[in-house]
């Protein structure tokens, strides 16, 4: 059997602790209780505050069971939160690719745009927020199925000639995008169109959401069908900095 | 490691080596942030700290200006290093600070007499009222183009001259000085230089708009020694080099945080409006070089004014509270555990349920300017759910915002045909719907939400010669979001009587002291 990590078990022991108390308790009497260094006793209540787990008094600087942990068993993420901080990352994308940019959850089975920044041409665009997307046929969901457990078993829905439909074929692109951090979808879901995306991680790197590029296929690939460079570069940077923002660790 | 992602990119290093950029930083009500900009007017990086907020009394908010200033210092090198650059590739500083805040600081050491007063703040209540009954107040509200108000800065200088022992005497001497957020952090950064721009100067009630110079008649009025005053500069121009932040790198413009919006939307042409949704909301409309007499309960202020050139100016509406009654909701209500989660609230709920909150914690400013107002929630049944609080929380703002568009499309005598819209709140996507149904136009988000910040690296970058003229950053304008109407208008008449109905249950809550 492999040994225990200390910390963990630490770290479990303070929540354990926490769950069980009378309400918040203070730094010196969690240390106490557990016969724990100060130093370290704070140092794990800081990360598990940063994972969500632990929320601390501002005004008494008390320990307390944070929100996150209320939401553990039911993949929780508030659309609205994942847009309102990646607004400032999702425009700079757009202006430095030239074209519209979706950022993407998984809800029911599909893709929900939870963003969308129009292509900055100033043409006359209908924002699609919440709109549902196939994950199998699109840049965003390929991603977001990418990064989760269990992959699509049946035969699925075929948008044009190029749509992967078998459970063989989706496989091996969902291998190929977990191997390269990024995903496109080239006609796959409409014809003329292509999209370039990449994931959004949260705490401990899961992935909560995926932003990418659409547009013309002209535009988004280069002359041998393959998306652009620099858009992929700039589709990953993007999904990284939100990523950072997120809380996911810095890699 | 904390590298950026930008220096790991072979485009980026590339890039590292030439390319120049400017550094806004946003002096706001909540945080500082200092962000690096490119040539298109495009976000590099962000640095942001919040600093505390001191409530001593009812009615009073305080900023430690000392707090402000370090964290001024600790953000400068934290965002240069985010955006992979060197200081040596700032080719200008520009700063953009909330307005009316005023500190006084001791000239010799540095060190603020007391704690600064915000523009939230209410505590100039009772002397408002009696410089009111005064008969010159008439003709210093038409020298500096706004009502007398707790508002702007005039009242809270006098104010602490009269409740700080020895004060007046120090300032009668010329041993301490005053200013508003951007003179404070001029001071600092450039180790003594005492300047403001026209902006944040005509937010004070003692600068003579049209002449844009301190006038001795408010200053009298206030009781306020010009000892104490900073030099009134253009906006756009020279305010020094800084030495410490940002070390050699001119400071090439200040301005108030919604004339830096305005700027940053590029509203340079007479007839152009923008809306700024943060915690409290602005809506300016640039009226050219001509100063437009206020009427409605608008303002008039000055816009921006380039070094050698007429000032611009605009007419203005204030509301005092919009994103603030978000965070009041989130954190003394405890409904929500974040501000974007008001909007996954209300959505749990297809209508207000007749419930309305209007939210006059610190009296109504425009277009009622009433500052005996206090907030409150009616049409409260047992039918309420926190989704109908949230959904009346949101449409709080909406209607804020009609009723300032109704007093500029009045006093303007233009109907605004589309409302551009920036600040943080433009993330919310139901709001954004609510403000295009309740005011009937579309609402237009641009490419960049920091407007704020934009707007003073535009003038920063304009000043040096970054950016070229005003045409080259019109040019980097573009719509990133649009919101049409899509409401009933029967419903929208109906919906605005009762907000109206709700507003009018505000009035003369607090009582004058007896």
């Amino acid at each position: 059997m492999p040994g225990t990590v200390q910390s963990i078990e630490r770290a479990a022991a303070i929540l354990r602790m926490l769950a069980g108390g009378p309400g918040r308790l203070g730094l010196s009497e969690i240390a106490r209780a557990l016969d724990l260094a100060k130093g370290t006793t704070h140092g794990i209540l800081r990360t598990l505050q940063g994972v969500g787990f632990v929320e601390q008094d501002r005004v008494s600087g008390q320990y307390q069971l944070g929100a996150a942990l209320l939401h553990l068993g039911t993949s929780y993420l508030d659309i609205n939160e994942l847009r309102s901080r990646s607004i400032n990352w999702a425009d700079p994308l757009a202006a430095r690719s030239g074209e519209a940019v979706r950022i993407g959850t998984v809800l029911q089975g599909q893709v929900l745009v939870v963003h969308h920044v129009f292509r900055p041409d100033d043409t006359f665009q209908t924002l699609d927020v919440g709109t549902l997307l196939p994950l199998h046929a699109t840049a965003l969901g390929k991603v977001l199925l990418a990064y989760r457990a269990g992959s699509p078993r049946d035969e699925l829905t075929a948008y044009t000639r190029k749509t992967l439909v078998t459970p063989r074929d989706i496989g091996a692109a969902l291998d190929r995008i977990r191997e390269h951090g990024w995903a496109a979808d080239i006609e796959e879901h409409t014809l003329g169109q292509a999209a370039v995306a990449a994931p959004i991680r949260g705490y401990g790197g899961l992935v909560i959401g995926a932003i990418g590029v659409s547009g013309p296929v002209e535009r988004i690939c280069d002359s041998h069908y393959r998306p652009h460079p620099h858009l992929i570069t700039s589709v990953r940077d993007a999904a990284r900095a939100i990523s950072r923002e997120m809380g996911a660790a810095r890699q | 490691m904390t590298a950026a992602p930008d220096r790991e990119r072979p485009a980026a290093r590339g890039r590292i080596m030439t390319e120049r950029y400017v550094v806004a930083i946003d002096q706001g009500t909540t945080s500082t942030r200092c962000i690096v900009f490119d040539r298109r007017g495009q976000l590099v990086s962000l640095a942001q700290q919040e600093h505390k907020q001191h409530f001593p009394k009812p009615g009073w908010v305080e900023h430690d200006a000392m707090e402000i200033w370090r964290n001024v210092e600790r953000l400068a090198p934290r965002a240069l290093r985010r955006a992979g650059i060197t200081i040596d590739q700032v080719a200008a500083v520009g700063i953009a600070n909330q307005r009316e805040t005023t500190v006084i600081w001791d000239r010799r050491t540095g060190v603020p007499v007391r704690r600064a007063i915000i523009w939230q703040d209410t505590r100039t209540d009772a002397l408002v009222n009696s410089l009111a009954s005064d008969p010159r107040a008439a003709a210093v509200a038409e020298i500096s183009g706004l009502p007398l108000a707790t508002y702007f800065s005039g009242p809270r200088l006098r104010w602490m001259l009269d409740h700080t022992p020895g004060l007046r005497a120090r300032a009668e001497r010329g041993e301490v000085l005053c200013g508003t957020m951007e003179t404070w952090l001029i001071w600092n950064l450039t180790g003594g230089a005492h300047v403001t721009d026209v902006t944040n100067a005509s937010r004070t009630m003692l600068l003579d708009v049209h002449e844009l110079d301190w006038s001795a008649e408010a200053l009298d009025f206030f009781g306020i020694p010009r000892a104490m005053l900073p030099e009134v500069r253009a906006s756009i121009g020279a305010f020094g080099t800084a030495c410490q932040a940002f070390p050699g790198v001119r400071i090439g413009a200040a301005l108030g945080d919604q004339q830096a919006a305005l700027f940053g939307q590029t509203c340079f042409t007479p007839g152009e409006a923008k809306c700024t949704y943060g915690t409290g909301s602005f809506l300016l409309l640039n009226t050219g070089t001509e100063l437009i007499r206020p009427g409605h309960g608008l303002l008039s202020t000055v816009a921006y004014q380039v070094a050698g050139e007429p000032a611009s100016y605009a007419l203005e509406g204030s509301i005092a509270i919009t994103g603030s009654l978000v965070q009041w909701f989130r954190d003394q209500l405890e409904l929500i555990s974040s501000a974007p989660e008001i909007e996954t609230l209300a959505r749990t709920v297809a209508d207000n349920g007749g419930c309305y909150i209007v939210p006059a914690f610190s009296g109504l400013y425009a277009p009622h300017w009433r500052s005996e107002a206090r907030g409150v929630i009616v049409g409260l049944t047992s039918y309420i759910t926190k989704g109908h609080l949230a959904r009346a929380v949101l449409e709080a703002t909406a209607w804020q915002t009609r009723e300032v568009v109704d007093a500029m499309n009045a006093n303007s005598g233009l109907a605004l045909k589309t409302l551009k819209v920036d600040g943080g709140m433009t993330a919310n996507n139901l709001l954004m719907q609510m403000i295009a149904d309740v005011l009937d136009v579309p609402v237009v988000r641009p490419l960049a939400v920091e407007t704020v910040s934009l707007g003073a690296a535009y003038a920063a970058g304009l000043a040096v010669g970054y950016w070229p003229d005003l045409d080259g950053l019109r040019r980097n304008w573009h719509i990133a979001g649009q919101w049409m109407p899509s409401m009933e208008p029967g419903l929208r008449d109906r919906e605005y009587a009762n907000w109206r109905r709700a507003v009018e249950r505000t009035f003369d809550w607090i009582q004058p002291a007896q």
